[in-house]
């Protein structure tokens, strides 16, 4: 579980240092005022990319020796709906749900209310999941 | 050592945190064969605390308990960040967005976090409540509902070339759009 804790925090450092965890920015991308979010999304799918295609054609294996496997996501409607809601969300509280982890973890303490909202937002999701169209 | 700290402290360009998140992909598959996201993590609290014999919350999350280990790591990572490797200067934004931000009394550019917006105080006025405690609500209604959030989306499944991602990827970008410019500003001046 280590190595999962270390991932996270390397994780956590990266978002506060590029402040994706800025609201500023976050506003300034969906105003087209700036690059530098496009920039990181951009070279991030890049990296990814490039790194599935390598662990693919060399058949790199986990550390403890599994075969490395990706679920296939399968397209429902709440990957429309869903995401325009969240995207709406995304540009209000100026996070996403990693952000707001390292927010609220950085000092801005009122932020674990946000989270804590995000978490009944789930739950509501989850309780309501049948009568909502997929 | 001087200058390696000074270098660690101002803010990172994309080119250089762009790839470092990139790495989270193949770092996560190798270290345990695990897919990056982090908002399934909002559903495993749901199912550990209130999965109340709903079928969506009934399942063992206790397998997923690495998912919540890295989401404890980045709340760990942004206090260190923010203690060790804090930048004192002010966040620069782009002048046009500082125009209209000012329109609505948003001074304070001291913080990554606006302290004109995001504070204690301001959480019992309508606007706080609405962009805190509403926007936390969309973002984990939403993101549950699509199946994923930025990480698991745009950055893991178009990594993966999942069309699916696509899709809602753009529509991330589309409720965005529709928020900063059209709702928003009716919001930030209430």
């Amino acid at each position: 579980m280590l190595k999962y804790l270390m991932a996270g925090i390397a994780f956590g450092i990266i978002l506060v240092k590029a402040e994706l965890v800025s609201w500023f920015r976050i506003q300034e991308m969906f105003r087209l005022q700036s690059f530098h979010l496009y920039g990181i999304i951009g070279s991030a799918v890049l990296t990814g990319m490039i790194s599935i295609w390598i662990i693919k054609k060399f058949g790199i294996r986990t550390i403890s020796g599994e075969k490395i496997n990706i679920p296939d996501k399968k397209f429902n409607k709440g990957n429309i709906y869903g995401g325009l809601i969240f995207g709406l969300g995304w540009a209000l509280t100026g996070a996403c749900p990693g952000p707001l982890l390292a927010q609220a973890g950085g000092g801005a303490t009122v932020i674990a209310v946000t989270l804590l909202s995000a978490v009944a937002g789930t739950w509501v999701y989850g309780r309501f999941r049948e009568q909502l169209p997929h | 050592m001087e200058q390696l700290s000074a270098m660690l402290r101002q803010p990172w360009p994309w080119y250089v945190a762009g790839p470092l998140i990139g790495l989270n992909v193949p770092l996560l598959l190798i270290i345990g064969n695990k897919t990056f996201g982090i908002s399934s993590s909002l559903r495993h609290v749901c199912a550990a605390c209130m999965p109340a014999r709903i079928p969506f919350f009934n399942y063992n999350w206790k397998q997923e308990k690495w998912n919540l280990v890295f989401a404890l790591g980045i709340l760990l990572g942004g206090f260190i960040a923010m203690e060790f490797l804090r930048d004192s200067t002010a966040v620069t934004v782009h002048p046009h967005l500082v125009n209209e931000l000012a329109g609505y009394g948003i001074h304070d550019y001291s913080s990554l976090i606006p302290k004109d917006l995001f504070t204690w105080s301001q959480l019992l006025t309508p606007r706080g409540l609405i962009m805190m405690v509403g926007g936390g609500f969309l973002v984990g209604f939403g993101t549950r509902y699509a199946g994923g959030c930025t990480s698991g989306h745009a950055i893991m499944g178009l990594s993966s070339l999942q069309w699916p991602s696509l899709v809602a990827t753009c529509c991330f970008m589309v409720g965005g759009f529709i928020m900063a410019n059209l709702i928003l500003p009716i919001i930030l001046s209430i």
